[in-house]
């Protein structure tokens, strides 16, 4: 058996200090005051700011309009990532459900079609998408912010190679059962699919939490701001005479890295269960 | 509980190729029917036509007095038990054998008496909270019986259903598939391609060669009066030797042996002889009729299967381990043991002399080799 030595610990420390420290400068000088952290830069020791700057930044309405705050924004990025996520999920299982279960004409064209979308990013159509949602006039709503970013061609590929490597005769078992096909999908399928679905949420929903053109196209509204857009907003007053707030600024993004780092760590128990089990 | 019919039922695929053809079984209400042959032979096709799952191209499927040809499989009343058990990995053992139920809308209470019930049957008490991955294959087929039997179906499809098993296992299932089968009387079909696991559990066997049946009758018909050369080679262990003769009035010429058959067969000329090794008999020297020299022998502890040839023609014989091998052997064989195939078309060929037990091994005589 390989013996632990000292070098891989130092190896490890190493990979640890990189990913860590600039989480730890950026929390420790967000409990500095602006002024401070302009003069003296970034710090690593406690500045004693820490409720003052955290609860300006979640509590203090500010912007051009004067209403948004930064739980505000919180809570509007948890709407995009969280309705994104779950958006994603259950169009590409629906669409994967469909591509794998029924055979109809022209399905495997379908998918291909499906899956060569793959290959553009979101900015190819962002245009277009806003076009269409302008003349919906879907700007400034949560459902013009969502639903345009739904269609996963990502999503629908892993769940069809996964609804793929479930045995047929669960089918044939289920439909000797008398479960139809709705049935069977939400009584067997989506169950075993959990720690699938698991995995795509991790993904998608920080993908969807740190969308940061999409929303700024989108929205004009403050209300509708989105964290990620508040911390440029932050840095925007740089424009005046004034100290921009790093502070709340450092604040706003160490709040930002939260619910991710949350949603990882919560789904990764399952997501590593899902791996270790063996039988489906 | 209902018989089921199986008339000139035929699966042909779209590519044209034909898995099953017109193939009839008239099985009775609580009989035990088993499909065998080699994989390829188109039994479980068959077996899926009848639970629904594959379209039937031609022909008609009844249950009880229902054609099901258009029926969906939860509407058939039938049940099946598949080789990978097929169990949903992720409901335990009592949710699985309840989810039938539930889906056709049994009360609660009625729920939870049948699953007691196929629980305290099948010895699945202890076991009922865990998930089947917690399971030995054993339980877990046996979780895959209880999920047939809470539906008390008028019929119990199985799939190869001992196949994953190891053979100790196998033996064991195999004892308790039969007194469960006796127990809640239902008609049963039941495919596998182990002839031993067909003898065993059948009340009737369907031997089945590249989609048509060659032969239906109780196992032990089928064992004795084989009707084709593939049924001869398929049932029993080891597999019945067949050996090419010639007929010559009521004188069979095998290799280099003449044996006197004391009746005519009704065909002359080259014919193909069966011979099964527990019917062959050693003897030291000449004494017997067919010179046999010996390849190789396998010992089987209860009794050994001595491998040679005759003139060119390869024969097994099982003998019992007690009796010393002799240096140079010859065979004998009852003329009554002896069944005849047509050379070209496999048939069996029936003759007055089979079946009349010879009491001792009659005078033959010894063709000089």
């Amino acid at each position: 058996m390989y013996r632990t030595r000292l070098l891989d610990h130092v190896i490890l420390l190493i990979g640890v200090f990189i990913m860590v420290a600039p989480v730890v400068v950026a929390f420790m000088t967000s409990t500095h005051e602006a002024a401070d952290i302009h003069r003296n830069g970034l710090s690593l020791t406690w500045g004693g700011y820490f409720t003052e700057t955290y609860n300006t930044v979640l509590t203090r309405k500010g912007g051009f309009t004067g209403e948004i705050t930064g739980a505000r924004m919180i809570w509007n990025s948890l709407i995009l990532g969280i309705g994104f996520a779950a958006g994603k999920i259950i169009l590409s299982m629906l669409a994967a459900y469909a591509i794998v279960y029924f055979r109809f004409k022209l399905g495997t064209l379908f998918f291909w079609m499906i899956f060569t979308t793959l290959l553009l990013p979101l900015e190819v159509r962002i245009l277009p998408s806003y076009e269409v949602m302008n003349k919906l006039s879907l700007t400034n709503t949560y459902t013009g912010l969502i639903v345009p970013l739904l269609a996963s061609a990502t999503g629908t590929f892993y769940f069809r190679q996964f609804f793929k490597s479930v045995p047929e005769e669960l089918l044939e078992a289920a439909r000797i059962d008398g479960a139809g096909p709705f049935k069977f999908f939400i009584d067997i399928l989506v169950p075993l699919s959990r720690t699938m679905i698991a995995a795509i949420f991790i993904i998608m929903f920080v993908y969807g939490w740190n969308q940061y053109l999409w929303p700024t196209l989108m929205t004009t509204d403050e209300r509708f701001f989105t964290l990620v857009r508040g911390i440029k907003q932050i840095l925007l007053v740089w424009v005046g005479s004034n100290i921009p707030d790093y502070n709340e600024a450092f604040a706003l993004a160490i709040l930002a890295m939260l619910p991710p780092v949350m949603i990882v760590m919560i789904f990764q128990r399952w997501f590593i269960k899902g791996l270790t089990e063996s039988d489906k | 509980m209902a018989s089921i019919g199986i008339k000139d039922v035929s699966k042909i695929y779209n590519g044209g190729v034909t898995a099953v053809s017109s193939v009839s079984i008239d099985i009775a209400d609580g009989e035990f029917i088993v499909l065998v042959g080699p994989s390829g032979c188109g039994k479980s096709t068959l077996l899926r036509m009848v639970a629904g799952l594959e379209a039937i191209s031609e022909g008609s499927v009844t249950i009880g007095d229902r054609v099901v040809n258009e029926v969906d499989p939860a509407d058939r009343d039938i049940a099946m038990v598949f080789q990978n058990y097929a169990l949903y990995p992720h409901m335990s053992v009592y949710e699985n054998l309840a989810y039938g139920l539930k889906n056709r809308r049994t009360p609660k209470a009625e729920i939870d008496a049948r699953v007691a019930e196929a629980a305290r049957m099948l010895e699945l008490q202890p076991y009922l909270e865990r998930k089947p991955r917690a399971l030995s294959g054993g339980q877990r087929q046996r979780v895959a019986m209880g999920r047939a039997i809470v539906r008390k179906p008028s019929a119990f499809l199985f799939d190869e259903p001992l196949s994953n098993l190891d053979a100790k296992l196998r033996v064991s299932m195999r004892g308790e598939i039969k007194r469960l089968q006796r127990r809640v009387g239902t008609t049963s079909i039941y495919v596998t391609h182990d002839q031993l696991e067909a003898m065993t559990l059948a009340d009737r066997l369907v031997v089945l060669s590249g989609g048509k049946i060659e032969q239906i009758g109780r196992p032990l018909d089928v064992y004795h009066r084989p009707a084709t050369t593939f049924v001869a080679s398929f049932i029993g262990s080891p597999a019945m030797n067949l050996v090419t003769g010639e007929l010559h009035g009521s004188k069979l010429a095998l290799g280099p042996a003449l044996i006197d058959l004391g009746a005519t067969v009704p065909t002359q000329g080259a014919v193909t002889v069966g011979l099964r090794a527990e019917d062959l008999h050693i003897h030291d020297g000449t004494k017997g009729d067919l010179p046999f020299r010996i390849d190789y022998v396998e010992e089987l502890g209860s009794q050994r299967l001595v491998h040679g040839v005759v003139g060119d023609q390869p024969l097994v014989a099982a003998i019992p381990s007690e009796i010393p091998l002799p240096e140079t052997a010859s065979l004998s064989i009852a003329t009554a043991k002896l069944h005849f195939f047509d050379s070209k078309s496999g048939q069996r060929i029936d003759w007055v002399g089979e079946g009349a037990i010879a009491a001792s091994i009659p005078a033959m005589e010894v063709a000089a080799s």
